[in-house]
């Protein structure tokens, strides 16, 4: 592994919201840091890294959902292979959740992840606290030591946080803090024993459902605390349609909410669950893929600016676990290898979005919404480029994704827009 | 001269029904085109002559070997399977799993690869997750018949309900058919409706509002919370099964009032026509959605459909059986 | 395609076998018919309308379906699996002289079946066979004790026996090279 102090990333198109940057130039990194975007830069004996044609240099792509499932859970995923599965992506650095064996409520959780994505020397890793201790919606855990220790945010994810009271408490404490709380957002008893959406498919195949309306009403609860709080609460997975219409009007009244949307519930529907293959567990994930109306709903809202990311929810199971009954196996795709051929060729490519929005959706956004350096190119800025390829073909293979678990819905299907390298503090760390 | 009633069926020889099932599985109604659930029921029928000699066997699945796989208790289709399984001369195997090394925390794929690798033919399974019949349809090598999953589906009890109605009323085709009860947990709902439809039969299905699974309506079925206009003028009338637990998931409130809003009584049942036959798949909960007088009224032909079950499940196996792959010689 | 046997022919084979069969049963006691599907049946109901001319009484009539008791049954190519039909014999088998009607015999397989399936229904005093045609070729140790044509044939010919009841014309056909 050689370390490499100074890199020119040449004879790329730049696009660069933050700055508003987008053209021909050269980006030079030193010591890990972007130095200067410009055309014609002097060499000097820095290493050239010259990127194939048509490409689009970006600031290193940014997925604030990730499960990277260690401690506890190494049979489906590491730090190792989860960053290895995110710069294979296109991401330079990864947010990942605390619903781990521990649950990551204390310090030593934290640091220990830490020390393994520093071993790993691939994607940055950002870890995500619980918001109460083992998750378990009682007491809240501690927040200030756990973003002292390098926490950039607080969930319970797997449970929405369990009570109003606890997520008022919850934001109010966080927003001291300056850190967003995240929800994953679920009424338990409208969810029930639910496996799929609740709608035709899921009585036709007589799977219990989970209506819609399960989720929205817990974004509208937490909108309305956001409000009364004057914190930021971000909504994670978001799917149903009334969701959209919850963050709009919260977003209307300038309540601090932001959300994400995974590229599976802007992608797919409940009819996959007919065809071709029933009962397919690769796609069962929580919350559910619902139906066509609510699909074009979390479209619409990205097109709008409603949904302010693009986060895909890498949830690795084993294949083990995967291949059981439908009810009995666990929620969860892994999306990190599939996330950019699927904006590319599902967003761009129809004319749905242009790539300056693609761009927010999955590095500027994410970074500012959790307040993470980086998803810019401005002079200072962490050296993370990542390196897109519009009209790369990309079938995915689900054999040989990078990440342990081969858990998703897309194998063999083609795309067309793909990664062709992912630098990371100004190191060439995936090349397609 | 003895006169031969079988000759009238020599028309048949040149009817629509095609003679093979095109799936190598039975795992729903789904899938069946009403010239295969025809070939099912005109199969029956000779299968049925067999249950009236006085040696009730036929040689054609000598050598075969079935197991019955019943993830979920069952004294009546498991019974049923057996029999039918012995009637055509097949060794059968029943498990039932509180018994069985699944307890132990096997995994379904791993319970049915084990019992593979003693080489049957064919797996008759039961199991209390919609989808399981399916998930061994693709990971197994046997041929498949579902016997009941989850929700979802039970085909050779709609096989059989529609056999027992096509006794009686000569046709499906334009019949009012009322299925009343819970039709949100009911697989055998489904697979009648499937069924039904296909057959060109008009459903009415009724039940409390919490119980009516979304989208029903695609399905086709006519759809009221109101007994009495479900059963207006109805030609066969089928009670589902209530489970009484469903009151703990607020469905409703109690089996007093389900009975008094849901429930058939001989009252209700004059409303349906004259000749009206009443169906249920079992086992039945009296004085919750069935009464006594009814039950076993001169309507019911609710102990014929067991009878029937035997026959249809002896169809759906040879049919099946012929269509063996090359795991077996054929 | 040549035609062996005309209806006037198949007529008077069926009457001077109902003679045959009186004749050498000394009478029509304990007598009774079982046609084999399908086209054993109508043979079968012609023969015993033709007994009761003669002798004046009424002779039970059955009909056997084999296919369940065949020997190639699970052995066929996966495709159309042969129907099932209704077997109907509705009198007691035991002690009677049953006479077993079929159209042709060939390998002597379908009367193997037969026979089988007979036994399954009770104990019959004797079984006697009879058939319209006669076409030689047998793979197990089957004769026929009443035939209406005895038909040489090779292997890759084919008998057809059609059937007034069935096919709307009462002929015998052969088919193929010799």
């Amino acid at each position: 592994m050689s370390v490499t102090t100074r890199l020119i990333v040449k004879g790329g198109r730049v696009v660069d919201p933050a700055t508003g940057t987008d053209g021909m130039f050269d980006v030079l990194i030193e010591d890990g840091v972007i130095r200067r975007v410009g055309k014609d830069l002097p060499v000097d004996g820095a290493e050239i890294y010259e990127v194939p044609r048509g490409a689009v240099v970006a600031p290193g792509l940014i997925d604030i959902h990730v499960h990277l499932r260690e401690p506890g859970q190494e049979h489906k995923e590491t730090v190792a292979t989860g960053t290895a599965s995110a710069v294979a992506g296109g991401f330079t650095a990864v947010a990942c959740m605390p619903n781990t064996t521990p649950v990551n409520d204390h310090a030593g959780i934290t640091q220990f992840i830490l020390k393994k994505a520093s071993e790993a020397g691939l994607a940055r890793v950002y870890p995500i606290g619980a918001v109460s201790l083992g998750q378990k919606g009682d007491q809240l855990a501690e927040l200030g030591e756990q973003k002292a220790a390098g926490c950039v945010a607080f969930t319970d994810d797997g449970h929405p946080v369990a009570t109003a009271l606890l997520m008022r408490r919850a934001l109010e404490y966080a927003g001291m803090l300056g850190v967003p709380i995240i929800d994953h957002c679920e009424d338990p008893s409208l969810k029930g024993d639910g496996v799929a959406h609740e709608g035709y498919y899921a009585s036709a195949l007589g799977l219990r459902g989970i209506p819609g309306v399960a989720e929205s009403l817990m974004v509208e609860r937490d909108v309305s605390l956001a409000e009364l709080t004057g914190a930021h609460v971000h909504i994670a997975h978001m799917s149903a349609r009334q969701s959209i219409r919850a963050v709009r009007w919260g977003k209307d009244r300038g309540v601090r909410v932001t959300c994400e949307v995974a590229p599976h519930h802007f992608t797919l529907t409940d009819e996959a669950l007919e065809a071709p293959i029933k009962y397919d567990t690769n796609l069962k994930m929580n919350p559910p893929l619902r139906e066509a109306a609510d699909r074009d709903a979390m479209l619409e809202g990205i097109i709008d600016g409603t949904v302010d990311l693009i986060a895909t929810d890498h949830a690795p199971h084993h294949a083990d676990e995967k291949m059981v009954e439908f009810d009995r196996a666990p929620f969860g795709i892994v999306g990190l290898e599939t996330a950019v051929p699927i904006v590319f060729d599902r967003l761009v490519h129809t004319g749905k979005i242009g790539l300056s929005r693609m761009i927010a959706l999955l590095s500027t956004n994410p970074a500012a919404v959790m307040h993470l350096a980086g998803g810019t190119l401005a002079e200072g800025s962490p050296g993370d480029i990542t390196v897109l390829a519009p009209d790369m073909s990309v079938t995915v293979s689900a054999a040989a994704l990078r990440s342990k678990s081969k858990n998703t819905p897309f194998d063999g299907w083609t795309f067309r827009g793909g990664v062709a390298a992912t630098i990371v503090a100004g190191r060439i760390v995936y090349r397609a | 001269m003895t006169a031969i009633p079988g000759d009238r069926l020599i028309a048949d020889i040149t009817g629509t029904a095609p003679a093979t099932l095109r799936s190598r599985h039975l795992l729903g109604i789904d899938g069946l085109d009403a010239g295969e659930i025809q070939l099912i029921l005109d199969t029956a029928e000779a299968m049925k002559e067999i249950g009236t000699r006085s040696v009730k066997k036929v040689p054609t699945l000598r050598g075969r070997t079935v197991v019955n796989l019943f993830f979920e208790p069952s004294t009546r289709t498991r019974t049923s399977f057996e029999v039918a399984e012995k009637r055509l001369s097949a060794d059968t195997l029943s498990i039932a799993t509180a018994m069985s090394s699944v307890t132990k925390g096997e995994s379904l794929l791993d319970t049915v690869r084990n019992i593979e690798a003693m080489a049957p033919d064919m797996i008759v399974i039961r199991h209390a997750s919609s989808g399981a019949p399916h998930l061994l349809a693709r990971m197994c090598r046997s041929t498949i018949v579902n016997a009941g999953d989850g929700m979802h589906e039970h085909p050779t009890q709609a096989l059989l309900d529609a056999f027992t109605i096509r006794a009686h009323k000569k046709r499906l085709a334009g019949l009012k058919i009322a299925i009343v009860g819970d039709l949100l947990h009911s697989r055998v709902l489904r697979s009648n409706l499937l069924l039904l439809k296909t057959m060109g039969a008009e459903v009415w299905t009724c039940g409390p509002a919490t119980l009516i699974p979304a989208g029903l309506e695609r399905l086709g079925p006519r759809i009221t919370t109101s007994i009495d206009e479900a059963v207006e003028g109805a030609d066969v009338v089928m009670m589902l099964r209530i489970q009484q637990e469903r009151m703990h998931g607020h469905f409703f409130p109690s089996v007093r009032e389900y009975f008094s809003l849901f429930g058939l009584t001989s009252e209700r049942l004059r409303r349906a026509a004259g000749d009206v036959i009443v169906m249920h798949p079992g086992p039945m909960n009296r004085g919750v959605e069935i009464d006594s007088e009814v039950a076993d009224g001169a309507s019911s032909v609710i102990l014929e459909q067991v009878s029937n079950g035997v026959a249809i499940r002896m169809a759906v196996l040879y049919l099946l059986a012929g269509r063996d792959t090359a795991g077996n010689e054929g | 395609m040549p035609q062996v046997m005309d209806a006037d022919r198949m007529s008077r084979a069926l009457t001077r076998i109902a003679h045959e069969i009186l004749e050498r049963n000394r009478g029509l006691d304990e007598i009774a018919l079982v046609g084999i599907r399908t086209r054993g049946v109508p043979i079968a109901k012609r023969l015993a309308r033709s007994l009761k001319e003669i002798n004046g009484d009424d002779v039970p009539t059955g009909a056997l379906d084999i296919t369940l008791y065949r020997d190639d049954l699970m052995r066929l190519p996966v495709g159309p699996q042969p129907v099932v039909r209704r077997t109907e014999i509705p009198f007691s088998i035991d002690d009677r002289k049953i006479l077993l009607v079929d159209d042709v015999l060939y390998t002597g397989r379908t009367i193997r079946a037969a026979l089988d399936a007979l036994i399954d229904f009770g104990r019959p005093r004797a079984i006697q066979l009879v058939v319209m045609v006669d076409r030689g070729h047998r793979e197990l140790p089957i004769r026929a004790d009443f035939v209406g044509k005895n038909l040489p044939t090779s292997a890759r010919q084919s008998v057809q026996v059609r059937l007034q009841e069935i096919d709307g014309a009462d002929e015998v056909v052969i088919e193929g090279e010799p």
